[in-house]
Parts: structure tokens; C-alpha cells; sequence
């Protein structure tokens, strides 16, 4: 079976005063066919970088290298045509601020039906009106009248749902969501990810579901791969990662959320220390710095991602299944 | 909308009324008249004259008089052009201005906004230098340079173009003088839409409209181009005044029959009607260029719409 | 102090345009100043054997002559100085009135402010050009007037520069803080606001003496400017102008060096915009 998306050795890097900086370093990761995978990681981890990557979406002065298949065509060293077949139709990508990511100056149902139009070959009058019929599947009520409207007269969570019909449109193989909650409500939050649950149930894509949010991907994935300064260091079923950390990263960032189970605390744990910049360790596990089980070999020899029984963890000395 | 328009029509009103009033008590606090003359009239003649133009009354019953006669559309009769209204000078000359304004002005936006948008998205490549100097170049040199530079090489060494001169409907006649007048607002509006280009293609609906798959062309002129735009619409009213005054110069060098000539000329003869007439023209046009970028926001951004 | 320190002077060196610029204008004033003792020919005189003579170095006048046999080297260099001077004295005008104008503007805020807005507003939205002819000609064509119609213009842009930042920075934290701690006002606007304007109103102000410079030339051009006996670089073109045909160098000749002049007044001024990183409003 093809995977939808296969991401081999994966490196992404950007020139900052003549050195070049790695964000993403050797990243490999597949999404089988209606999966759902969640990328979870601190800020500057990489996680959006790698689907930036796939989307075609890097700024110009980043430099690249290895390969992103996407239902087995190589999109790595695609042309911008050959992409742009891909991307907003079969492949989609929801941001996570819908306030400034959808044009102030364009009618919403015009930013839903244009998608249609460049991609099936749709008239306006029918885009539109498929447009229409695409709002009211994401529950946008009275979608006619929203069409018309623009996106500074919409409510945060209802430019959102925009955002994931838009990413419909075309009944993609894979939705990337980029933080989609993070900009809103926590109300809001709880909707929209019962939003794309439902999705995930109509449309049968796969999704990747790109989060610092360990609550916001926990109800939703299937899978979990955990990135840490550019690498992967844990991948795991979700309900395994949850009960059995393997990476002390891991095991140590489950900490810091609250449960309603567990003790009344007096203060919620926090990890110590700063995750590294780019670029700063160049030998050994760049987690050693802050890892309550480090050990000499960790800042001489960098772990390897390996099998661990049914995960897959990148650590010397990885907690017991 | 419309009741949005129709309040800023009426609140330019008094703007225009304060300018009316203003220059119309400055030309009368000047010394000197419109009969004055090297030779000095005899008295009982500068009486008839100045009696014959209601210039003998109290200024307060003049300037109601003139008042009472605009509103009707009435300009006046002219001081030195005896033998002409005020309207009639206005009404010869205006459409040779017009066309040379407005040929000049679309020249600037049809070139200088493509210009901005092609350096934007080549910036920091030799196309993207060579236009924004050739943008630098444009701005510095003033019009009254330009226009003779011009005239020397396609006229008088080429035999191209003619040098100055008018003919009804000869669109030879004007190329010179409209290209010389648009080259200063034409770079500046190549740098505004550059800079303001560059901005939006940073923006975070640009990057959307990429992940959507559209292709450049869609994403550059469908979404970028309108966010883009604003600076420039708000450059408009100076750009009209920036025309305008090169206007003055421009008619004079190439021997153009519009009503730039009117108002250097009436404000040195003390023809204040003249002047007056001259000076509401152009107030109009820039109020009313005013309200035109009104409407133009909010086709440009939805939001600023009340 | 977010002046012209080293860094910004380390970015205006590496810009060559604005190098290039710099001395270029510091050639130009130099030469404008010294010219008199450079070539023997003096301005006013009329050389009857040589009228309208084109330009060349082996004879006498290096520029070629004018109508009246003057020497084109001389009057375009006097006519240079007049210009720059005017934009000198001009851009001082307009500094000083517009600087003081929308500090305490910018500086009270409140209702003062939003009366003295209003009173820029309305006065950028008339076509001023107009009434600084209309003034030029009730006052006579006077040229110490030209000085202050043309500062008259000019303090607008200033002014409104000027404010704005005042109020942003008025409206920073540290400022509150050091209003709560008790400093005074004249300390305040000593220690936090004058630094921070110095920037962006060295900035205007050098962007302002080209423009201040091409509408004395204008003014001129049409006649209101400087008079006869003195010629500036406007005067000189609107000579030229008329000759175009027969005598093309007493046109291109002032035509070029205003044009140079601008050019890298302009030059210089963006490349200082840039070393000292303000942005354009």
C-alpha cells in the first residue's frame, strides 16, 4: 500500500550570518491513508517546518534536502505547476490564525470558490454554490449570507470553520493543521476539534495534526510522533505515548499537564530549562542539557530513532514499556 | 455608501468656501490693481473702470456679489482679457489641461504600479535595482529639465516629435509634455507599490493563497495587488497636485493652450477674478480627487467601509 | 541613543550610491563656493566677442557662453550657490517650525493636539503651490519671502513626522514609568524623546532640502523666484529654454548640474533613511 505521504531524511536549514542553521534534521515520517498523526513539540522544534516543506511553502532562503513522496509523486523538486496540482486540492493545510490568514479584502464565498474553480475546473456560479453547501457541512450556520460576507465579519471560530471547509473543498487525501486551536477560545478549541473529528468521519482523509498542545491532539490521533530541536525522538500509538512514555522528553513534558484524575497540585511541574536554538549542539542528544536521566554517553553519541518494541524512540536510555 | 458620499460632497463644501475666501481678500490685501499700468490712467477713467467692475463698492458687498454670481456658475468677467468672462477663458482652456492631466496620470498608474509589482518580486536582483534607480532618477529630476532634455533629443536631433505647438486631437503634440509630467509621480508610485508589495507578500493570507495551489498570476493580482494598493490610493491627491503644478510649467514650455498660463499670469496682473476662477478650478479637482480615494478605500478594504 | 552611531555610519559606507552622493554634492558645494578663483572669468561680464559660444576647454569659457556673452561656468555656479543656499536656509525653516510645531503637539496630546491635527490636516489638503504664488505675488516678488513660502510648505511633512513619533514614544512604557517616578517634563523630553526623534528628523530633514531646492528652481523657473541680477539654477533653465534650438548647452548645462544635485541629495538622503532604518510613512 502507497503511503499518502512519506517524508525520507528530510533536512531543512536557513543562512543566519553566513553559517547555515538546521531547523529540521533527518526527519522520516509516514501517513498511511485516513490516519491521523500528531506532531507534537515545543516552539522552533520543526514541526511546522517539515509540512512547510511538503507544502512547498519555505521561504526563499531556506535550503532543503531529501524527499517527500505525496501518494508516491516525488514533491521535493516538483515545478510550482506540477505542485500546484497537488496542493488546495488533494492537499491542504489549515493555519492556526484564521484572523490574518484568510484575505481581508476578498467575499468569503470568492476565497472558498476559487479553489474550485483553479482546481475542478468549476464555474463561479457553481463554486459558489458549492462553496455554499461546503459551509453548511463545516456548521457555519446561514452559509448563503456568510458567502457574501467578509472575513473581519466573521467570529474567530467561525473563520476557522472557513478555514477547514476551504481545506474540503476538493476531497483531499491529507489535511495538514497547523495549530488550529491554538489562536482561539478554549470553548472554540472543544468545538473544532469535534469539527474535524466529524470531518475526519465524512470526508475519510488522512490528517496530520501539528500541536504543542498535547490535550488537542490526544482525542484525535491515531499515532503521535514527537519532534525535539528538528529530530524526531518518539513515535508512538497515541494511547501507548500517553500510558507509556518511552522519552525521557516525552515522559517529562506529560508531566506538565493537568489531569482532573490525578492530586490537587500546589503548583504544575514545568520543564527546566530552554529547549537549545538551532544549531547550538552539534554532538549527542540535544536533550541531554535538561534530561533528568542523562548519562556521559548522551553528550558524546547522538541516539538513533529505533524500534522499541511497537514505538520507536530516539534515546540511550528510554523509560521501560 | 451613497449617504457616506453624499456627507463628505457636503463637507467639502465649506473647505472650498474657506479657500474662495481666503485668496479672495489675500489677492485684494496685495498692492497694486488690475489697471494699473506703466503710464497712469486719469483719475476720472481708473473711476469709470473701477466703477464699471463694481470695484468701488464696500469689499464686503464685492465679495457677496461674487458669491451671489458662483453660485449661479458664474466666474466673472476677466480684468486683463477684457473682451472675455472668466468661464470662457476657463471653458477654451480646461480641456487641453484635462487631456494632458489625465493622459499624464494614467500614464504614471499604468506603468508605475506594473513597475513596483515587477521589482517587488524580484527584489534584491539587478532588475529589481536598475528599476528603483531608474524610479530615483525620475523623481529627482524636476519637470522643467526633463521636458526640454526631451524636446532636444526627440525634436530637435531626432525629428521624432514636434518640440511644442497644439493641434485639436493630435495625440503627437502631447507626447512630450505628458510623458514629462507623469516620469515624477510615475516613480513614485513604482516606490510605493514596491515597498507596499513587498509587505503584503509577507503576509500570512499570501501564504494561504499559495497552500491553496493558485497559480502566481491568481495570487498576485487576485489577492496581493488590492492590500498592495492602498498607499498608492492614498498617494492620488498629491499626485494630482504633484501633475498640477508641473502642469504650469509643462503648457508654458511646450506652447500648450490650457489654463496653466491663467494663473501665474492673473496673479501678476492682478486679475482676481482670474485667479479666483483658477483656484477653484483646481481646489475642485483635488477635492474631488479626494472623494474619489474615499470610495477607493473601500473597494480596496472592506473594512474601512462604514 | 538610536542616533547616527556606528552601525548606521557602517551601513550609509557600504551603500556605494549613497557614497558616490555624498561626495559627488561635497564636490559640487565646494566647487559652487571656490568657483570665483577657479576660472578668471566673473559673472557679469559680458564677453561681446564671444556670444553663445559653445562649450570647450581650450577657449576662454569652459561652458560656452550666453545670449549676452556671459560665461556659462561662472553663472552656473553662482546659480548653484543661490540654490543651495535657498535649500539651506528653506530646510532650516521648515525645521524649526515644523520640529517645534508637532513636538508640543505630539508632546501635550489631548484636545491641543487634536486642534493643531486638524489645522495640518486642513492645510495639506489645499493645493499650497497655488497660494504660495498667489502669496509671492500679493508680497511682491521679494526673495527673502521665497525663503519663508517655501519654508511654509515645507514644516507640514515635519510636523506630522515629528508628532507621530513624539506620541508613540510618549505612549511607551519606560516614558510612564518615568513620568510616575516623578522626572520632569523638560527632563523627560531632554533625556527620552529628543534622542529618539534625532533619527527620523535628520532624515526628513535631508529628504526635504532636495525638494525645498526643486521648488525655489520651480518657483524661479516661473519667474517668482530670484530676480535679476541674481540668477539661480531655475532662472538659468528657463534661459535655456528658450534658446533650445540654436544654443542647446545654456540649457543642458544648469539642466544637468540641478539635475545632479537632486539626484544625489536624493541618493543620500534614502541611503541615510536606510543606515538609520526609519521607515517610510
Amino acid at each position: 500500500m502507497i503511503p499518502t505521504l512519506r517524508i525520507d531524511d528530510l533536512s531543512v536549514s536557513f543562512p543566519r550570518q553566513g553559517a547555515a542553521i538546521a531547523a529540521v534534521q533527518n526527519v522520516s515520517l509516514e501517513i498511511a491513508p485516513s490516519e491521523c498523526v500528531g506532531i507534537i513539540g515545543e516552539s522552533g522544534s520543526g514541526k511546522t517546518q517539515v509540512f512547510m516543506a511538503a507544502m512547498g511553502l519555505l521561504s526563499k532562503n531556506a535550503a532543503a534536502s531529501g524527499s517527500i513522496c505525496f501518494e508516491g509523486g516525488e514533491l521535493m523538486r516538483a515545478d510550482a505547476a506540477a505542485l500546484n496540482r497537488v496542493r488546495g486540492s488533494k492537499l491542504t493545510m489549515i493555519f492556526q490564525d484564521p484572523m490574518t490568514s484568510l484575505a481581508p479584502h476578498l467575499a468569503i464565498g470568492t476565497q472558498l470558490a476559487e479553489v474550485l474553480v483553479c482546481h475542478s475546473g468549476l464555474s463561479w456560479r457553481d463554486a459558489w454554490s458549492s462553496a455554499g453547501r461546503m459551509l453548511g457541512r463545516v456548521r457555519v450556520p446561514d452559509p448563503e449570507r456568510r458567502l457574501r460576507q467578509y472575513p473581519h465579519e466573521l467570529s474567530g471560530g467561525m473563520r476557522q470553520r472557513v478555514m477547514i471547509g476551504m481545506s474540503l473543498l476538493c476531497e483531499p487525501t491529507l489535511v495538514i493543521a497547523d495549530e488550529p486551536t491554538s489562536a482561539l477560545d478554549v470553548t472554540v478549541q472543544a468545538q473544532l476539534i469535534e469539527l474535524l473529528r466529524a470531518m475526519r468521519h465524512e470526508f475519510g482523509m488522512a490528517l496530520a495534526l501539528i500541536s504543542h498542545d498535547l490535550g488537542v491532539v490526544a482525542g484525535l490521533a491515531d499515532r503521535i510522533l514527537v519532534m525535539y530541536a528538528g529530530r524526531i525522538v518518539e513515535s508512538a500509538r497515541a494511547a501507548e505515548i500517553f500510558s507509556h512514555a518511552r522519552h525521557p522528553y516525552t515522559a517529562e513534558m506529560l508531566k506538565c499537564v493537568p489531569t482532573l484524575s490525578g492530586p490537587r497540585l500546589a503548583r504544575l511541574p514545568t520543564l527546566a530549562g530552554q529547549p537549545p536554538q538551532a544549531g547550538e549542539i552539534s554532538e549527542g542528544c540535544a536533550f541531554a542539557p535538561r534530561c533528568p536521566r542523562v548519562a556521559a554517553r548522551c553528550r558524546s553519541e547522538r541516539p538513533l530513532l529505533t524500534a522499541a518494541g511497537a514505538a520507536s524512540v530516539a534515546c540511550h536510555f528510554p523509560l521501560p514499556a | 455608501m451613497f449617504r457616506y458620499f453624499l456627507s463628505r460632497l457636503t463637507g467639502a463644501i465649506p473647505t472650498l468656501f474657506i479657500i474662495v475666501t481666503a485668496t479672495f481678500f489675500l489677492m485684494r490685501a496685495a498692492p497694486g490693481g488690475p489697471f494699473d499700468q506703466e503710464q497712469a490712467l486719469p483719475p476720472e477713467i481708473m473711476a469709470n473702470l473701477e466703477s464699471a467692475y463694481g470695484l468701488d463698492r464696500p469689499i464686503w458687498t464685492q465679495f457677496g456679489r461674487y458669491l451671489g454670481a458662483l453660485a449661479h456658475g458664474d466666474f466673472g468677467p476677466s480684468f486683463k482679457y477684457k473682451d472675455f468672462t472668466v468661464t470662457e477663458l476657463i471653458r477654451q482652456g480646461f480641456p487641453v489641461t484635462l487631456e494632458l492631466g489625465l493622459i499624464a496620470l494614467s500614464l504614471a498608474l499604468s506603468i508605475g504600479i506594473p513597475a513596483g509589482i515587477f521589482a517587488a518580486l524580484h527584489h534584491n536582483s539587478a532588475a529589481d535595482y536598475a528599476t528603483m534607480s531608474l524610479a530615483v532618477l525620475g523623481l529627482a529630476i524636476p519637470t522643467f529639465v526633463v521636458l526640454p532634455f526631451l524636446g532636444l533629443l526627440f525634436g530637435i536631433y531626432l525629428h521624432w516629435l514636434p518640440i511644442a505647438g497644439w493641434e485639436p486631437g493630435s495625440i503627437r503634440h502631447l507626447a512630450l509634455p505628458t510623458v514629462a509630467l507623469a516620469l515624477p509621480p510615475l516613480a513614485y508610485i513604482a516606490r510605493l507599490t514596491r515597498g507596499s508589495m513587498l509587505e503584503v507578500l509577507r503576509s500570512e493570507f499570501i501564504r494561504t493563497a499559495f497552500a491553496k495551489g493558485l497559480p502566481l498570476r491568481t495570487v498576485i493580482l487576485r489577492h496581493a495587488l488590492r492590500p498592495a494598493l492602498v498607499p498608492v490610493a492614498s498617494y492620488l491627491v498629491p499626485a494630482v497636485a504633484s501633475i498640477m503644478t508641473g502642469s504650469l510649467v509643462v503648457e508654458s514650455i511646450a506652447g500648450l493652450p490650457g489654463i496653466g498660463r491663467y494663473l501665474v499670469q492673473g496673479a501678476l496682473n492682478r486679475d482676481y477674478t482670474l485667479v479666483l476662477g483658477m483656484v477653484i478650478i483646481y481646489s475642485t479637482l483635488l477635492i474631488g480627487m479626494g472623494l474619489l480615494v474615499d470610495l477607493l478605500y473601500a473597494w480596496l478594504d472592506p473594512r474601512v467601509r462604514p | 541613543m538610536s542616533g547616527l552611531n556606528k552601525a548606521a555610519a557602517r551601513r550609509l559606507r557600504s551603500n556605494p550610491a549613497a557614497v558616490f552622493a555624498l561626495y559627488a554634492m561635497l564636490a559640487l558645494a565646494a566647487l559652487a563656493l571656490l568657483g570665483p578663483w577657479l576660472n578668471p572669468n566673473s559673472i557679469e561680464a559680458l564677453d561681446w566677442l564671444h556670444v553663445a559660444t559653445r562649450p570647450g576647454l581650450q577657449g576662454a569659457h569652459w561652458f560656452g557662453t550666453d545670449r549676452l556673452g556671459r560665461d556659462l561656468f561662472m553663472r552656473t555656479l553662482a546659480g548653484a550657490r543661490v540654490s543651495i543656499g535657498v535649500g539651506l536656509v528653506a530646510s532650516v525653516v521648515s525645521l524649526v517650525v515644523g520640529l517645534s510645531f508637532g513636538a508640543i503637539a505630539g508632546y501635550r496630546g489631548g484636545r491641543i493636539d487634536h486642534l493643531m491635527l486638524r489645522m495640518i490636516e486642513i492645510l495639506s489638503g489645499l493645493p499650497l503651490i497655488f497660494f504660495v504664488i498667489v502669496l509671492t505675488v500679493v508680497f511682491g516678488r521679494n526673495e527673502y519671502l521665497l525663503f519663508v513660502s517655501i519654508g511654509a510648505v515645507g514644516w507640514l511633512t515635519m510636523a506630522r513626522i515629528v508628532r507621530g513619533q513624539t506620541l508613540s514614544i510618549r505612549r511607551r512604557e519606560y516614558i510612564e514609568a518615568a513620568v510616575a517616578s516623578g522626572a520632569s517634563a523638560s527632563r523627560i523630553i531632554v533625556k527620552h524623546v529628543i534622542p529618539n526623534l534625532i533619527g527620523p528628523v535628520i532624515v526628513y530633514a535631508t529628504l526635504s532640502v532636495p525638494q525645498i531646492i526643486l521648488f525655489e528652481s520651480f518657483l524661479s523657473f516661473l519667474g517668482l523666484g530670484v530676480q535679476e541680477p541674481h540668477a539661480s539654477l531655475g532662472t538659468l533653465i528657463a534661459e535655456g529654454a528658450g534658446e533650445m534650438e540654436s544654443a542647446p548647452w545654456i540649457l543642458l548645462v544648469p539642466g544637468g548640474v540641478l539635475a545632479l544635485l537632486l539626484l544625489c541629495l536624493n541618493l543620500f538622503g534614502d541611503g541615510l533613511r536606510d543606515a538609520l532604518d526609519v521607515k517610510e510613512s
